[in-house]
């Protein structure tokens, strides 16, 4: 009498435990996701991450799938991290490098999409200097938009990367203090982080910046501001630092480097306010002198280059997951 | 001698106090009688019985893209989405290619008009030469050419003492400057409207105060020199207040409002669709709020469409490569007949003063009224009908509206202009 049971409990617990399909179709910001979702993507980075210790690091799972890498603005990190975890998966990739070529501009921006659509890309990861790019690209083609960057709107990917690595660092998420630091109002991988830190029940989020970097409506979407570095990171346990466009100067959004350094650069002495064993993150590339000193960038606390392998982990559970949509009827964006 | 009669409508003629069911008799393209049971014989009966016949829809603010931009729109498939919208008569602004700076320019449009057009045109010309905004047109060659206005619309007057000159010159002929306001360095690269939305879709926002700052300058450099301004597509409280203002200290203001300004706000740009983009750009609840009160205050004279055509190729880009502008003349009356009467903000009476007889009164157009004599200018509406906008009732050439799939209620029923019916149950006849 006993083996049945045990069957029946087998199989049972198997068809809990086999994943449901990703019911979505694009990745175009972590605003859009549920908390359960966010919560999926970062598990499956786990399982990815252990992939990387294996003398072999590769899986069949996107195998004859194809990946089109789709860059209107330079950045060898993001778009070798797309690769790499494509490759990984068993995808053939495309590096289609649009910076410069005669589609750098929006207006052919769905035309230039349709022609690698139908060579036959099922994903399109995509970077842009436009804000909603891959909004308007996901109402207009077939294949699966991957968000690798828009504007100054999200990068979803980043703000999963930064997530995971403070998840695995400090164990949770929940109940955490986080400061972001630096130019708030141009940085997409601000907003990603704010949504995804508060989806996650993050205790604190605190924004650190020149009151012309940082408006007043960042409040409004759970934060808390502040204009002095010191008070900003006072007990924080994760402070990360964002890149300073040196261009910001010229629209006299603040006077001179020399003074953001002054008042926002990322020291020895100045992390000490934070807690003692406070990460230090960076989602790169690094001014270093600047937004960061030397000793911090390449100090105990930080966790950079970590946050460099997390993203090809956290690239491989998107594609894999986004793979698994069946077109069903939570997917927003047909 | 031809004659059309309007029976058994409900005639509301906000020039005359007029709100009663009634016979209008149109004579060789005149208002030849108005009263109930009028039973001369007329060549053609129009039955309006349950529909309000007022006074022709004027719209001050449009563009016909012609001459320069004829695959966005023209002077025929223009005034023909007029027609369709109820407006006999339309201001197209002259931001043009060329822009029409000169007479010829004007007798440009005119014969065009002339040709072509559905509706009455009444021309206007740019206030600066090119609208560059750097040396004035000729205001008097051009009043005697026949434009009823000036207007940089499209590009704000940066120059404070070319504006100032331009209002005081222009005063000479007892024509308005119909203003575009909006500060340039503060708009810088801009494309909506700054605030909570702005930061969350990391669009680069526009203040208010761009717009605000401008209205303030020039009813005050109105008031100054004596001229006579009237601002556009009012966009937020603050312009508002400086408008409120400026009447109260009996500066020569008017000030017109759009239905899309009336009807939407920012929190409708969350798809990135740029059928939402238009300058200056949709803002808070808040503002938008203030609007649809200065609206009803009296405040705000009139409703004008700001009809901004552009082709799908044109809009068909990220939002901030698209070009600013939406298309309003064929959805104006159902947006704002749902949004403000069935809203509850005005009567029925006064939207229609908002849409005809303010705008005429501003330019001081014959038009606007259902007096004895005056031009034959009706738009018969049936404020029963309700349902969604839908791609079958536009005539412009492109369709670059935020209102599509709309729930609204009321429509145009028909359109007349000097006696003749140009539209009529979803046609336009002409």
């Amino acid at each position: 009498m006993k083996t049945p049971t045990e069957a029946q409990a087998r199989a049972a617990a198997h068809s809990t435990a086999a994943p449901t399909p990703f019911q979505r179709k694009h990745l175009l910001g972590l605003e859009d996701l549920t908390r359960e979702e966010v919560l999926r993507i970062l598990d499956e980075a786990r399982g990815m991450k252990d992939i990387f210790t294996r003398t072999v690091k590769k899986v069949p799972a996107l195998r004859g799938k194809t990946v089109a890498n789709l860059f209107f603005e330079n950045s060898t990190r993001t778009r070798t991290s797309f690769e790499l975890a494509a490759k990984r998966l068993s995808a053939d990739v495309i590096n289609f490098s649009a910076a410069g070529s005669s589609v750098s501009k929006g207006e052919s921006l769905i035309d230039t999409v349709r022609t690698i659509e139908a060579m036959g890309a099922d994903f399109v990861v995509m970077r842009h200097s436009a804000s909603g790019a891959p909004h308007l690209l996901s109402r207009n083609v077939k294949s699966a938009v991957i968000n690798a960057g828009d504007g100054t709107h999200e990068h979803p990917t980043q703000g999963l990367l930064d997530m995971f690595t403070m998840r695995e660092k400090l164990g949770r998420l929940e109940g955490l203090k986080v400061a972001i630091v630096g130019d708030i109002l141009h940085s997409r991988v601000a907003r990603s982080n704010i949504w995804g830190l508060r989806k996650l029940g993050v205790g604190e989020l605190r924004l650190v910046g020149p009151r012309t970097l940082l408006p007043k409506w960042f409040e409004s979407m759970g934060c808390q501001l502040h204009y002095n570095l010191e008070e900003g990171i006072r007990g924080v346990d994760v402070i990360n630092i964002l890149r300073i466009q040196l261009e910001r100067q010229s629209e006299n959004l603040f006077p001179s480097i020399r003074e953001y350094q002054v008042l926002y650069g990322l020291t020895t002495k100045r992390i000490a306010a934070a807690c003692p064993d406070a990460l230090i993150m960076h989602p790169g590339p690094i001014n270093r002198g600047v937004e960061i000193s030397q000793e911090v960038a390449d100090g105990p606390q930080s966790v950079i280059n970590e946050q460099v392998t997390n993203g090809v982990a956290i690239r491989m559970a998107v594609l894999y997951l986004l793979s698994g949509y069946r077109g069903g009827p939570l997917s927003e964006d047909e | 001698m031809t004659s059309l009669l309007i029976q058994n409508g409900r005639v509301i003629d906000p020039a005359n106090g007029r709100d009663e069911l009634a016979d209008l008799l149109i004579q060789d393209g005149r208002v030849a009688a108005v009263g109930r049971g009028l039973t001369r014989a007329a060549a053609e009966v129009f039955d309006a019985r349950g529909k309000v016949v007022a006074p022709g829809f004027v719209d001050l603010h449009v563009h016909l893209r012609e001459p320069g931009f004829e695959s966005d729109e023209t002077i025929a498939s223009g005034t023909r989405a007029a027609a369709a919208g109820g407006f006999t008569s339309v201001v197209p602004m002259a931001n043009t290619n060329p822009v029409i700076d000169t007479a010829a320019g004007i007798k440009f449009i005119q014969e065009r008009a002339g040709a072509d057009a559905a509706v009455n045109v009444f021309p206007i010309a740019a206030v600066t030469r090119e609208q560059k905004g750097e040396s004035i047109v000729e205001f008097g060659d051009l009043v005697q050419a026949g434009a009823v206005a000036f207007s940089d619309d499209g590009h704000a007057i940066m120059n404070n003492e070319i504006m100032r000159r331009a209002l005081e010159y222009c005063a000479m002929f007892d024509v308005p400057i119909l203003d575009h306001c909006g500060d340039l360095n503060l708009i810088g690269h801009g494309v909506m409207c700054e605030g909570e939305v702005s930061t969350r879709l990391g669009l680069p926002g526009i203040p208010p105060v761009a717009e605000a700052i401008q209205v303030a300058r020039d009813i005050a450099l109105a008031e100054y020199v004596g001229g006579k301004v009237h601002i556009q597509h009012v966009s937020c409280a603050l312009s508002v207040e400086f408008i409120k203002r400026g009447k109260e200290r009996g500066v020569a203001v008017t000030a017109e409002v759009t239905p899309h300004h009336l009807a939407l706000t920012d929190a409708c740009l969350e798809r990135y669709d740029s059928n939402f983009k238009m300058s200056p750009p949709l803002a808070s609840e808040e503002e938008r709020r203030a609007l649809v009160r200065g609206l009803a205050e009296g405040v705000i004279d009139c409703i004008a469409t700001d009809h901004a055509p552009h082709s799908a190729t044109q809009k068909d880009k990220t939002f901030d490569e698209a070009p600013f502008g939406v298309i309003g003349s064929e959805t104006a009356f159902p947006v704002v007949y749902t949004e403000l009467v069935v809203g509850g903000a005005l009567t029925l009476p006064q939207l229609i003063e908002k849409l005809s007889t303010a705008p005429a009164r501003i330019l001081k157009l014959p038009k606007g009224t259902l007096s004895i004599g005056a031009d034959a200018d009706v738009t018969i509406l049936d404020t029963e009908w309700r349902g969604a906008i839908d791609e079958s009732m536009f005539r412009s050439r492109s369709r670059n509206t935020p209102f599509l799939g709309r729930q609204v209620h009321g429509k145009v029923a028909a359109t007349i202009v000097r006696g003749r019916v140009v539209y009529r149950d979803g046609q336009v006849l002409v």
